[in-house]
């Protein structure tokens, strides 16, 4: 069995390989729900009514969805240049963080919201500064500097939570203090539970967008990620193109902690992130590193996770079914896309 | 070779009606022939006539999707190397397929042994690699690393193993793009031997003279299909390489100019060795305005490094550039294109071109950072759309427009729309490395005649390649490279093959001193 490239593929296959593997993916989760005793279908059903049956479920899936999205496009910004930022939980952190220095008192006017954005942003940025200067300078492998600082960052917000950021109402629970209501993100509408963050992360997408499309900054961080010794060659500055993407991704990454903290749940605790970091890096590959196609696979996943609660409230499936419907989508996709290009042939 | 008729029916290796298609493209189409007893043939084509294509179909690599391969009358089962192996068909790939970290013979007996008998047939298999070399005047030493061997030594390994695995079909994949003359000369001294031995040859080339020197008969490919067959014996190198192209072809000959003002200038510039590849030890050299300077050597002696110094991506550790009378403050890509050095890489694929950009975004890969094509940080793509569309017309770049991705491109449109991009802001250096490698007859006409005219316009130009006709041809001055050093400028003319052969072979260096 060998791969043989294909020069132009169809658009049957090209549309329908995805949806196999869509196919795919639900009857892993058919599979998974039969093994634990429970009725496939059902278990499917409760899924997708959990995840957009009805408003309340729709709108928990959109809230879901902001931290991914914002996470997504960190990584897919970083990995558009091949700098495989695997911290994006490290800076979500720093972003919420921020969020409580500034909504705690520091700034009682309501100009703090985009002040602490910013320096939520400034922080996350400077997270992954020092990985990333450790590849330009040194040569560091990026990939372990970025994965271990988030275990460091984790130990750092529990710190903070048992000593200085302790709540001292909190009846001895580690977490922040609330945020003052300046401090907070209002809701879209009155009366329903989904907050300006989730907008702010459809700009942010449109944005990055237009940063890879049309600036000199963007076609300069897609000629590095497509072919680092073409892009040095033709005098584009790679070291500084990687810091300036490494700042825009951590930066991205950090709004996520942000809006988390000011929109959501308006203090920090330890328990703050599921792994949106890390789950960001899934909603990005599933876009194909487009920051418009984040929007979507981050509501995707979203969805699969809030219906899996849902779900296994109803039936007796426990909830790790979404991540292995998430794990198996992954895949599947992958698999998908790589035969979109190659074909199997015998031989 | 004498009595053709007992030697008719003797087909070692017949192909029948071989078609290949890769989705719109027809690689092979009902290609047919027959290979004899003790007889070479060379395969002769432009890039892309599907010389490669035939072979790996032969070998195994692909499968044929009409047509029989049959090797001494038996037909051979499709797609299966081993099967082609255990015919007795050996290949010498263009790049060498040897574990580095291995002994000659190891490497030569890899894949022959089982694994429960190791040990047992060493002394034999010793011997029997002494007794190959000494018949076919393969000279190597059986306990050498081959990590530590020389291109030419290591191409000796590759056609031991064939020969130890009783090929008796050779097929050479351009055998002697890496070798000096000297070189090729014993390599051909191998081929005649084993035709003596009654070995047949399959001989893959792109040098014209070569295979007139070494073939009975050339079989031209053009668009994947047979096109003629001749007699080398009865044919000279006009005749073949008009078949090849399908018309007369008028190669440009470059005439001799007085040189300009140097516009750049090394002084005794040393850089550092980077892994395997040689650095430059003191080497000194004038480009001058209105002159091609044309840098021969065997791959690897150096040519390297002075290309990825003159293209800013390395530095001198010892010794400086000037440029225009003054030393660049800091020395980079940039810096290079700055001071109009147009630079042709030798990898159009890998660093010449983004694969997956399209045209117009590798239009201005190198320019993209100055207006018209930016402004204020913010891409003008309808100025880098008309720049390409510029190109595309003026260098007649063949490609379905500006959006279409530079991957689907052949190699001779790539290099095109390169020459276009480096040529277009009027350079006053150009870099041209290995400018023509891998392009057809007419693409090889087309660069050389820009690259001569830009000289004629004022350009200094340093053109490096490892093919001696095609330096010979062009440069008003011959410097060779050995070792990373550069031997003293010789006029057009002066030297003879045989001559700048023994320059590459490192004779006449004095203690590393350049003498330029």
């Amino acid at each position: 069995m060998r791969l043989e490239p294909i020069a132009n593929a169809s658009l049957a296959r090209r549309l329908g390989l995805p949806l196999a593997a869509l196919g795919a993916t639900v009857i892993v989760a058919g599979v998974l729900a039969l093994i634990a005793g429970a009725n496939p279908f059902a278990v499917l059903g409760q899924i997708v009514t959990g995840a957009v049956g009805s408003k309340f479920a729709l709108l928990e899936t959109l809230n879901r969805a902001t931290p991914l999205i914002f996470t997504g496009l960190a990584v897919a910004v970083a990995f558009k240049a091949k700098l495989w930022n695997i911290g994006a939980e490290a800076q979500l952190y720093a972003g919420a963080i921020i969020a409580v220095l500034m909504g705690t008192g520091a700034m009682e006017s309501p100009i703090v919201l985009p002040v602490s954005a910013l320096l939520a942003m400034a922080a996350g940025a400077l997270v992954l500064l020092g990985p990333v200067l450790l590849k330009t300078r040194l040569g560091v492998d990026e990939v372990v500097t970025t994965l271990l600082l988030n275990f460091i960052m984790l130990l750092f917000v529990s710190y903070l939570l048992e000593g200085p950021m302790k709540d001292p109402m909190g009846m001895g629970w580690p977490k922040s203090e609330p945020l003052i209501k300046d401090a907070r993100l209002p809701r879209i509408v009155e009366g329903l539970r989904l907050h300006w963050g989730f907008a702010l992360a459809l700009i942010a997408a449109v944005v990055v967008y237009i940063i890879e499309r049309r600036t000199t900054f963007g076609f300069e961080m897609r000629a590095v990620g497509s072919n680092l010794g073409a892009a040095r060659f033709a005098g584009i500055p790679v070291n500084r193109v990687l810091v300036q993407t490494a700042l825009l991704s951590g930066g991205l990454a950090a709004l996520a902690g942000w809006s988390e903290v000011a929109g959501l749940k308006g203090h920090l605790s330890q328990d703050l992130s599921p792994g949106f970091g890390y789950t960001g890096i899934i909603v990005a590959m599933l876009a194909l590193l487009n920051p418009i196609g984040v929007v979507g696979t981050a509501i995707f996943v979203a969805g699969i996770f809030v219906g899996s609660d849902a779900m296994s409230r109803a039936a007796v499936v426990p909830t790790y079914i979404a991540d292995m419907l998430l794990a198996s989508a992954l895949l599947f996709m992958v698999l998908a896309l790589l035969l979109t290009r190659v074909r199997v042939v015998r031989g | 070779m004498t009595d053709k008729n007992a030697q008719a029916e003797e087909f070692v290796l017949r192909l029948d009606g071989i078609s290949k298609r890769f989705g719109a493209l027809t690689a092979n189409s009902g290609i047919s022939l027959g290979l004899r007893r003790g007889e070479v043939i060379a395969l002769l084509g432009e890039n892309g006539a599907g010389k490669t294509t035939l072979m790996n179909i032969l070998f195994g690599h692909y499968v044929a999707d009409e047509g029989t391969v049959e090797v001494f009358g038996e037909p051979l089962p499709p797609g299966n190397p081993r099967a082609a192996l255990a015919a007795g068909v050996g290949m010498v790939h263009q790049h060498f397929t040897l574990a580095d970290n291995l002994s000659v013979i190891d490497n030569i007996t890899l894949g022959t042994e089982s694994l429960w008998s190791r040990g047992n047939g060493r002394a034999a298999a010793r011997a029997r690699i002494k007794a190959l070399s000494r018949d076919f005047g393969l000279a190597v030493h059986p306990d050498a690393r081959v990590g530590s061997l020389s291109v030419g030594e290591r191409q000796r390994v590759e056609i031991l193993k064939a020969l130890y695995r009783d090929a008796r079909i050779l097929i050479l994949d351009e055998p002697t793009a890496v070798l000096t003359p000297q070189e090729t000369d014993a390599l051909f001294d191998t081929l005649r031997r084993a035709i003596a031995a009654g070995l047949s040859i399959i001989f893959i080339s792109h040098k014209l003279h070569e295979v007139i020197a070494i073939a009975d008969r050339c079989i031209v490919l053009r668009h994947g299909k047979v096109v003629g067959e001749v007699d080398t014996h009865s044919t000279d190198r006009a005749k073949l390489a008009s078949m090849m192209v399908g018309g007369e072809i008028a190669l440009p000959e470059a005439e001799a100019r007085a040189p300009g003002p140097a516009l750049l200038r090394l002084n005794h510039v040393s850089t550092r060795a980077k892994g395997t590849a040689t650095g430059l030890r003191q080497v000194t050299l004038d480009l001058c305005s209105g002159q091609i300077i044309g840098l021969a050597g065997v791959s690897g002696n150096g040519q390297a490094a002075l290309a990825d110094l003159v293209s800013g991506l390395v530095r001198p550790d010892q010794g400086s550039i000037e440029i225009g009378g003054r030393q660049p403050i800091v020395w980079s890509p940039r810096e290079a294109l700055r001071h109009r050095i147009a630079r042709i890489p030798e990898d159009r694929h890998k660093t010449g071109t983004i694969s997956d950009f399209n045209l117009t975004e590798n239009a201005v890969l190198e320019g993209y950072s100055c207006p018209p094509f930016s402004r204020r940080g913010w891409m003008n793509w309808r100025a880098a759309e008309s720049f390409a569309k510029d190109i595309i017309a003026k260098y007649d770049v063949r490609c379905q427009g500006p959006a279409q991705r530079i991957r689907l491109l052949s190699g001779g449109n790539m290099q095109k729309l390169i020459l276009g991009r480096v040529l277009e802001p009027t350079p006053k250096i150009i870099l041209a490395n290995q400018p023509v490698r891998g392009l057809d007859v007419g693409a090889i006409a087309y660069v050389h005649s820009r690259l001569i005219a830009a000289r004629d316009a004022g350009a200094a130009v340093l053109l490096i390649s490892e093919d001696l006709d095609e330096i010979q041809s062009l440069s008003d001055v011959i410097h060779v490279m050995s070792e990373g050093r550069l031997s003293p400028g010789f006029a057009r003319g002066s030297m003879t093959a045989a001559e700048l052969g023994l320059w590459m072979a490192g004779q006449g260096f004095e203690g590393g001193e350049d003498a330029a």
